[in-house]
């Protein structure tokens, strides 16, 4: 990259003119303001490998009872959703959201030779990779590099976290992680930080001190459009009081008030339940579940839903057959969420999880979580997902 | 009077060898000549000092007592208990030789052997949920660092952690395993493009029977080895792990291939071929001796060149390293070190992946930017910290059980914490010369050459305390 287009990247003449109100609004921005077609992506991931097979339960199946004695949930109890799978009753408050028709479950999301790995099949999940392969930049990060029209802006990918996921790290660019906008702009005004931006020009350079500097510059910038677009903003819905539920409340704002991000991800841990489950695993989709029915109900109210879609992923599954501790060990194929107001098919997208099929106890999956990602890329992002994916992935109907 | 162009030449040195240097040191290395320096370096990094944390004794009871119970179906209540247990002394058992390791690096009189340590540590990346492993491989690591890298490839390919972690325990004869094969020569040795996927199939079938035992101990069993005629890199023979090694070793691309991997660790980010290719003739034409390679490097001009010079970015290990030693930080609630490594994007022994940490800019973002530029006041000056970072999934089994039953236990009512470290100030000033400017001390901090801003920032009526917390907090305290 030469001087001229690094300079171009930031997005800013010069460092010089941070502070000066012009820069609030970039030109780019405002040409932006004319795309109507804006639309968001919210990532959702489930840390620590949630079971999938007691979230969406394939109650219609007998081998499920069998397999799963003590931590099976009863057909009574279950949110039924056709003849064969159901929802866990902590997930009540999801019924209305399937019922609206903003809800797709993708049943057998994995990949070919499948890691038990917490560590590693993140890994896999956050980089898009095959699982002999190791990548260093995020399937997002490399959205990001790939400049599209919609993509450049260093505020582009928000994560809601005090530190960034390689999901959302790319070559040339990454997301931009932060819990509260208030505090990073507060950071980023403190008179010490200020004083090493103010007039340096010297610094835009390509090396490593410039990168830094470039950074510098970016995450004031995006700091400072992020709360002078959405302070004024204020949410009439309300919320459940959890952690997960504030993340998304906080990206309702940001969506709420126009920001111009495309991507944003938040997370919830907790899943990896190999004792006990049935009580941990409940609170947490219960939390899970509400959380995510107040968001969309809020951003349907602010007539944002249509232009949202959002994905929720966890590592693994678990295996079909429960452990001696009344929980579950590491599996591979798991189902996905999706959600959003215009969605091409809505309910149970494919066929139930087939439990007599296995591959030595685990589930065989039927979709690659790449074909997920690469319909997204095509027809939610508007790039081909070949140059995000390194190679071509068929794209689903489910939107 | 110190000949000043030394003097910056040693800094540099020891910044990239070691973890930086006492502006006492400092002065006294500089009176000699560099060739002397290097020596010196290379001699006082001779000593191997292990870490000696995690129990050998309680850990074999461990194993054995693991192993008892993973072979068990149905465990009693009481087997339970035990087993989750020993799940939890080893994951305290792990965060403190991970606080040995950085307390190590922070005090050591080795400094280069430390360095070499944590550039194999990342080269060899592995990740072990046993503290006993683990700290067997850091110490393997430590003990050939500077010596023959077949010792040191042998060695790590026969320790348990390494055999766990990538799968040679289930390679065996009639049911290959190929991940370690891979591995080794894609990851420690050749590089991808060096060898064919037949390569792979071969010298795995070589490797069948490399194992180690319920006391944690390596084993060749022969009965599970596969002792038929193999072919590799046009090779035929009945060949045995061991017989891999040493062929991968004759082909020059596993010199050239480390000695890329020093160059970018220890030089530039961005690979001069002609300068590895002198890293990579010496490396080879001494048999694989690491200290030769490094003295090379280290005599050679180019090392000091500007451009090499200030220009890396500091790894999150060397940072939080750097900076304590240089202050003499002790802190009081260590747990803190884990904290900043796993925000920072660098907890140690919990490598991302069998690659390792890909480094360079990948270590900076908004955040972690952030956060590196508010530690120094935070450390030195005993600061709150309100940054919370991620769950390292490998804990995700942990948060699980400990999640109480309201569904507001994630709610971000936190309370805050402290840093709690102590930097003994009296001694740093102790080793600053008598009426050391705040100019000279910035100088003296920074690797890269101060800019007319840094040098308008820093103004002499201001006291060396807060020159140095300030400096520290710097973008250019980023890099060495």
């Amino acid at each position: 990259m030469n001087r001229r287009n690094f300079l171009r990247n930031t997005g800013f003449v010069a460092a010089g003119s941070l502070f000066v109100p012009a820069f609030m609004k970039p030109l780019e921005a405002m040409a932006l303001d004319e795309l109507s077609l804006y639309k968001n992506l919210v990532v959702v991931q489930l840390s620590g490998g949630n079971d999938g097979l007691n979230t969406v339960i394939p109650y219609g199946n007998d081998i499920y009872y069998q397999k799963r004695k003590s931590i099976a949930i009863k057909p009574e109890e279950i949110i039924k959703l056709n003849d064969m799978q159901g929802l866990n009753p902590n997930m009540a408050a999801l019924q209305e959201i399937h019922d609206q028709g903003w809800m797709t479950i993708i049943n057998d999301v994995g990949y070919p030779n499948p890691d038990r790995s917490h560590f590693r099949s993140m890994d896999i999940w956050q980089t898009g990779s095959d699982s002999n392969q190791f990548l260093s930049t995020g399937w997002i990060g490399r959205y990001l590099d790939s400049n599209c029209q919609t993509c450049k802006f260093p505020y582009t990918a928000i994560e809601v976290d005090d530190s960034l996921s390689l999901a959302m790290k790319g070559q040339t660019k990454k997301g931009i992680a932060l819990k509260d906008p208030a505090a990073l702009f507060r950071n980023t005004n403190d008179p010490f930080f200020k004083s090493m931006l103010q007039n340096d020009k010297e610094h835009l350079d390509e090396d490593n001190l410039g990168y830094l500097y470039k950074t510098m510059i970016e995450t004031s910038s995006s700091a400072s459009y992020i709360q002078n677009t959405s302070k004024i903003y204020q949410s009439k819905s309300t919320y459940p009081n959890s952690g997960f539920a504030n993340q998304l409340k906080t990206v309702s704002k940001f969506i709420s008030s126009g920001l111009k991000t495309r991507v944003y991800y938040v997370s919830l841990s907790g899943f990896d339940t190999h004792v006990n489950q049935i009580g941990q695993q409940g609170n947490l989709l219960k939390q899970y579940s509400e959380g995510m029915a107040a968001f969309l109900k809020d951003l349907k109210s602010n007539n944002k839903l249509d232009d949202t879609l959002v994905i929720t992923f966890s590592e693994f599954g678990r295996r079909v057959e429960q452990n001696a501790s009344n929980g579950t060990d590491h599996g591979t194929a798991n189902n996905m969420f999706v959600f959003g107001g215009k969605l091409k098919k809505q309910g149970i997208f494919n066929a139930a999880p087939n439990l007599s099929d296995l591959d030595t106890g685990d589930l065989k999956y039927q979709l690659d979580f790449r074909q997920v990602y690469g319909t997204i890329l095509d027809k939610w992002l508007d790039v081909n997902n070949a140059d995000i994916l390194n190679k071509k992935f068929n794209t689903l109907d489910f939107i | 009077m110190i000949a000043k162009d030394n003097f910056f030449k040693v800094k540099h040195l020891y910044n990239r060898a070691g973890f930086g240097i006492s502006y006492t040191d400092l002065e006294k290395l500089s009176r000699k000549n560099l060739e002397k320096t290097v020596e010196h370096l290379i001699e006082t990094s001779q000593k191997d000092d292990p870490i000696a944390l995690v129990n050998d004794y309680e850990s074999k009871r461990q194993l054995l007592a693991q192993a008892g119970l993973y072979s068990k179906k149905d465990l009693t209540d009481e087997e339970k208990k035990m087993r989750q247990q020993i799940v939890r002394e080893q994951n305290e058992v792990s965060r403190d030789l991970n606080i040995a390791f950085v307390n190590k690096m922070i005090n050591t009189d080795a400094p280069l052997r430390e360095k070499m340590t944590l550039f194999w540590h990342g080269h060899f990346a592995c990740r072990n949920n046993n503290p006993f492993f683990a700290q067997q491989l850091n110490n393997i690591q430590r003990a050939n660092a500077l010596g023959s890298f077949k010792t040191l490839l042998v060695e790590v390919s026969k320790a348990p952690a390494m055999l766990q972690y990538l799968n040679n325990q289930q390679n065996r004869k009639g049911k290959p395993n190929e991940n370690f094969a891979r591995e080794l020569m894609e990851l420690f040795t050749l590089g991808r493009g060096n060898y064919t996927e037949q390569d792979i199939k071969e010298s795995a079938r070589s490797f069948t029977g490399w194992m180690y035992d319920k006391d944690g101990s390596f084993i060749f069993r022969k009965n599970l080895h596969d002792d038929g005629t193999k072919t590799f890199f046009g090779k035929i023979g009945n060949f045995e792990g061991e017989h891999i090694i040493d062929i991968i070793l004759e082909k020059p691309e596993t010199a050239q291939f480390i000695a890329q991997k020093v160059y970018k660790f220890f030089v530039n980010d961005t690979p001069n071929d002609a300068h590895i290719k002198e890293l990579a003739t010496t490396f080879y034409n001494s048999k694989y001796n690491i200290a030769a390679m490094m003295k090379k490097m280290f005599t050679s001009d180019w090392f000091y060149d500007p451009e090499n010079v200030g220009t890396k970015i500091k790894s999150p290990a060397e940072f939080l390293v750097g900076l304590s030693r240089e202050f003499y930080v002790t802190y009081n609630k260590p747990q803190v070190l884990i904290q900043l490594q796993s925000s920072l994007g660098q907890y140690l022994f919990n490598p991302p992946n069998v690659a390792g940490w890909p480094g360079g800019q990948s270590w900076i973002d908004s955040s972690s930017l952030m956060l590196r530029m508010r530690i120094p006041s935070l450390v030195l000056n005993d600061g709150e910290i309100d940054f919370s970072g991620k769950a390292d999934p490998e804990d995700e089994a942990v948060i699980a059980l400990s999640r109480t039953a309201t569904s507001n236990a994630n709610a971000n009512n936190k309370p805050k914490s402290y840093v709690n470290a102590n930097a003994d100030w009296p001694k740093f000033l102790e080793t600053l010369p008598k009426g050391l400017t705040p100019l000279a001390l910035t100088e003296f901090l920074l690797q890269p050459k101060l800019n007319t801003k840094i040098t308008s920032m820093v103004s002499d009526n201001k006291g060396l305390r807060s020159t140095a917390v300030e400096i520290t907090s710097m973008p250019e305290y980023q890099l060495c």
